[in-house]
């Protein structure tokens, strides 16, 4: 629906004409995301550069009644970036200035439209450290990473990304600036509305800038890879690992169709006929505390009866034994057109379950399947390979994709541990929860949110 | 994305029959998954943050074209345009979309609906085809330049794409050489040397126009290590320009005009100075020869297997001994060509050969792997961008304060000489083999 032109330029006036698109070929480039949903063209596309013009354009947008899609870079995985027809896309990517990195107060300042790596690289630079690293970083910003609270290989010693949100400033509906949260490591004197803001999907107003929390950098690192040849005693390894109170760094799963894929991909010479391998990382502030941590990771997968374990002696071995993890995705989007990537998440010692009925479910359907993901955090990606100009198998996926989260549900998991709802589980949420919870979230919502402009058709509907 | 809704317009047949071309392409545009980590690396898309300008952008406006949901092929062919064709999207795209393959048929099969302007015809059909054509009119405007490059500019006839002006024009562009490298050695037809080899020398259009120079240091270089050269009179251009300019005709004749000279000749290796030639003829030759007789096919896939940049041929072929030199005084850094890095793999030969330089030390700049914005025909139709890009490059080069900003690529050569240009930078740029042969 092509939008009043006076409204048009008003919204020229505050940002600058080169910073608002209306000609259909550039709107089109706004209307998906990464999820693998149908495109929605937007009316309207506004790119403020700096904070006085985002207040003013949520301002003049939210008067005028027209609903408001933020995005960064539109990488995300579950549809939240994909706008309404009759909608503006508000982007932040124009936002990306880093405003402080204190060094003395292991804090930073950055605007929402900062790119993850970028941000990561010049924290490294002082000699610091941002441990969440979602699969996006090289292109995914702050301000989407806080709003679907991303993730990454690091979750389990590190956290994901709410755990490093120290405070926030956010525009809401009226165009005003909020601040929460403080510099400080204790803070008490408001609601956490930082905490709130976390995963919340565009949906309670438009982020300004985030304060970051930074630790620092550990010393030294151990990599190494197990071979199973039974999913359910590298499950025990897990578990195993954690209840002798070593936390690694990284706990990587994949099992042995995606351990297929990368080798058939690759050829790096992986072990074809494992059922599963870990790939496992710890890291700390001492060497040697970090060599008996891996030693006592090698005698507890040993002791639950890995058939094989490199340790990575040098960085380019360490190199090589990632090789398998960085392979997963893209040795699997090279396989078929399209790629489904899951997300489903039970408690860590559901994984051998998750990943039978995963198989199960894919046997059923006739799907092409492969599981990667964090096992430390039960975090499973199961990865369906199909091709979504074919009707009759998406249909297949589709069923597939629902029974895979009745499974995560049962096994007391989750829809989603790091790539959000948006709108591609939206309609899942009340199975999760309850009705009085949506209806909860709802009435929360419609306080910041009146008009039900940010992002309506996400989260809850 | 499983279904797509058409737009409501009516849609003529022409343009049904565009559409129909495009999703020829669909195999291949398909596999792009969104993920959009070309924006990362996607020099345009750095310049404006603007998704039409990033890869993911225009593969989602050519799906869109093809299934109607958008009517606007001009509109689609103004950003295929805003593109480098520099490859750093296809070098980190994890679902391995054939990015080029797309891009350049895509241009193809927009251009041909759309019809090629009188200027882009000119060029790509009367001059960059007839190397006796197009060396007489430089000769002539070397000569006379500035005045007859006026000239040329009013023969054009055309305000929008004044190739030539826009060669002096803003641009702080290198003198057009007295005398092109063609003109001083006009064909070479040696046995093969001491090396036992004999190669077949394909300077391209940028060294032996403007930057002969560079064609004699890789002649230097060819007689120090013992290699005989073949180099017949009235090689055509590789073919690039028109293939990023979507004139398949034209593309076709010269690479044409370049195989009847190359057939028939024997020799061990093709080597170029320039990095966008070599990736031309090794990746695209090949992959375009579907009409060709199977004479001609099996020559491209030889010259796949024969081509390589002089770099490589130093440091992987000749195996020329490259120890570390140190203590040098003269600071040196290296910028990739794209069509080297990228498209080739070579990056470690070049700095290798310069690390040995004596009395020369080599720092790294940020981003080398970065484009520099040249791009062929995109510094032309976007200058403006261009220089952006280019900017950018040029603040890692100074960045590093080195008194040379080295190359493998007379194109990237360009853009570098006028960003270092524009902005006062005491800065050389040269050739990786000029520097080589001056230590000779």
């Amino acid at each position: 629906m092509p939008i009043n032109p006076t409204l048009v330029k008003e919204f020229e006036s505050i940002t600058g004409k080169e910073q608002v698109l209306t000609e259909p070929a550039d709107l089109q480039c706004y209307s998906y995301d990464a999820a693998v949903l149908s495109p929605v063209m937007p009316a309207l596309v506004v790119a403020p550069t700096t904070q006085e013009q985002l207040c003013k354009v949520v301002k003049l947008a939210y008067d005028n009644g027209l609903p408001i899609t933020v995005r960064g870079s539109g990488t995300n995985l579950s549809g939240s970036t994909i706008p309404q027809g009759d909608g503006m896309v508000i982007l932040t990517n124009r936002l990306n200035k880093i405003l402080e990195i204190n060094e003395e107060d292991l804090y930073a300042v950055a605007e929402p439209g900062v790119v993850t790596a970028q941000f990561a690289a010049a924290v490294t630079a002082k000699g610091l450290f941002y441990p969440p690293d979602p699969g996006s970083q090289s292109v995914s910003t702050l301000g989407g990473n806080v709003a679907h609270n991303a993730g990454g290989l690091r979750g389990l010693k590190y956290g994901v990304t709410k755990d490093y949100i120290m405070g926030m400033e956010v525009v809401d509906y009226r165009g005003e600036l909020i601040k929460t949260g403080s510099r400080t490591v204790k803070y008490v004197t408001g609601y956490n509305m930082a905490a709130l803001m976390s995963a919340s999907e565009g949906t309670l107003g438009v982020f300004s800038n985030i304060i970051i929390k930074l630790v620092p950098p550990p010393k030294a690192s151990k990599a190494m890879l197990a071979e199973f040849d039974d999913v359910n005693k590298a499950s025990e390894a897990v578990a195993g690992i954690i209840s002798g109170h070593i936390v690694p760094c990284t706990l990587e799963f994949l099992d042995q169709n995606c351990i297929r894929y990368v080798e058939a991909d690759t050829k790096a010479g992986l072990p074809v006929d494992a059922a599963a391998i870990l790939l496992i990382e710890v890291d700390g502030g001492h060497p040697l505390l970090v060599e008996e941590d891996a030693d006592k990771v090698m005698a507890v997968c040993r002791k639950c009866g890995s058939t094989n374990i490199r340790i990575a002696q040098n960085a380019e071995e360490k190199f090589k034994i990632w090789e398998a993890r960085r392979g997963a995705l893209p040795s699997l989007a090279r396989a078929r057109p399209t790629t489904v990537l899951e997300d489903a998440t039970v408690p860590r010692s559901q994984i051998p379950a998750m990943v039978a009925a995963v198989n199960a479910i894919a046997k059923k359907y006739s799907l092409d399947v492969g599981t990667f993901g964090h096992a430390g955090d039960g975090n499973l990606h199961p990865t369906i390979l199909c091709d979504r100009r074919n009707k009759e198998e998406f249909a297949r996926v589709e069923a597939a994709v629902d029974e895979i989260f009745d499974v995560a549900l049962q096994l007391k998991g989750t829809l989603s541990g790091e790539h959000g709802i948006g709108k591609a589980k939206a309609k899942w949420m009340e199975k999760e929860t309850n009705r009085a919870t949506i209806e909860f979230n709802r009435n929360l919502r419609r306080a910041l949110d009146p008009k039900l402009l940010f992002n309506a058709g996400n989260k809850f509907v | 994305m499983s279904e797509s809704t058409p737009t409501s317009q009516p849609v003529s047949s022409t343009l049904k029959a565009l559409a129909d071309k495009l999703l020829k392409l669909d195999d291949l545009l398909i596999s792009c998954m969104r993920c959009g980590f070309c924006l990362a690396v996607c020099p345009v898309y750095g310049a404006t943050m603007k998704e039409p300008d990033a890869t993911r952008g225009k593969i989602a406006l050519l799906e869109f074209l093809s299934r109607h949901m958008i009517n606007d092929p001009e509109a689609v062919n103004d950003k295929l345009t805003r593109c480098l064709l520099c490859g750093s999207c296809q070098a980190v795209c994890p679902s391995g979309v054939k990015i080029m393959d797309i891009f350049l048929h895509a241009r193809s099969i927009v251009r041909e609906y759309l019809g090629l302007s009188a200027t882009e015809k000119l060029i790509f059909r009367s001059l960059l085809g007839r190397p006796k054509l197009f060396n007489a009119l430089l000769g002539l405007s070397a000569k006379f330049q500035g005045l007859f490059l006026r000239e040329a500019d009013s023969a054009l006839g055309t305000s929008k794409a004044p190739m030539l002006s826009s060669f002096i024009g803003e641009r702080h562009f290198p003198r057009l050489a007295d005398r092109s490298f063609q003109s001083k050695v006009p064909s070479l037809d040696e046995p093969a040397g001491s090396s036992g080899l004999r190669v077949a020398f394909f300077p391209g259009c940028v060294s032996d126009k403007l930057f002969p120079d560079v064609a004699d240091a890789t002649l230097k270089v060819f007689r120090k290590h013992g290699v005989g050269v073949f180099m017949p009179a009235g090689l055509a251009c590789c073919g690039i320009p028109a293939l990023s300019g979507g004139d398949m005709a034209a593309y076709h004749a010269m690479v044409g005009q370049n195989l009847a000279l190359l057939g028939g000749a024997s020799f061990d290796r093709l080597v170029t100075p320039c990095g966008t030639c070599a990736a031309t003829i090794k990746e695209f030759w090949p992959k375009l020869a579907d009409g060709y007789t199977e004479k001609d096919k099996a020559l491209v896939r030889d010259l796949h297997a024969k081509t390589t940049d002089i770099t490589a041929f130093l440091s992987d072929v000749l195996r020329v001994d490259l120890p570390a030199a140190s203590g040098g005084k003269t600071r040196v850094t290296y910028h990739d060509s794209c069509h080297l890095r990228k498209s080739l793999g070579i990056f470690a030969q070049p700095r290798s050969i310069l690390k040995s330089l004596p009395g020369h030390e080599y720092v790294e700049m940020a981003e080398a792997e970065r484009c520099c914005g040249s791009g062929g025909s995109f510094t032309l139709k976007h200058y403006d961008l261009s220089k952006q890009i280019g900017k950018r490059k040029r603040d890692n080069i100074v960045a590093v304060k080195p008194d040379i900003v080295a190359a493998a690529c007379p194109a990237c050569m360009m853009q570098l000489m006028d960003m270092h240009s524009q902005h006062g930078d005491r800065v050389k740029v040269r050739h990786v083999v000029e520097l080589y042969a001056d230590a000779l």
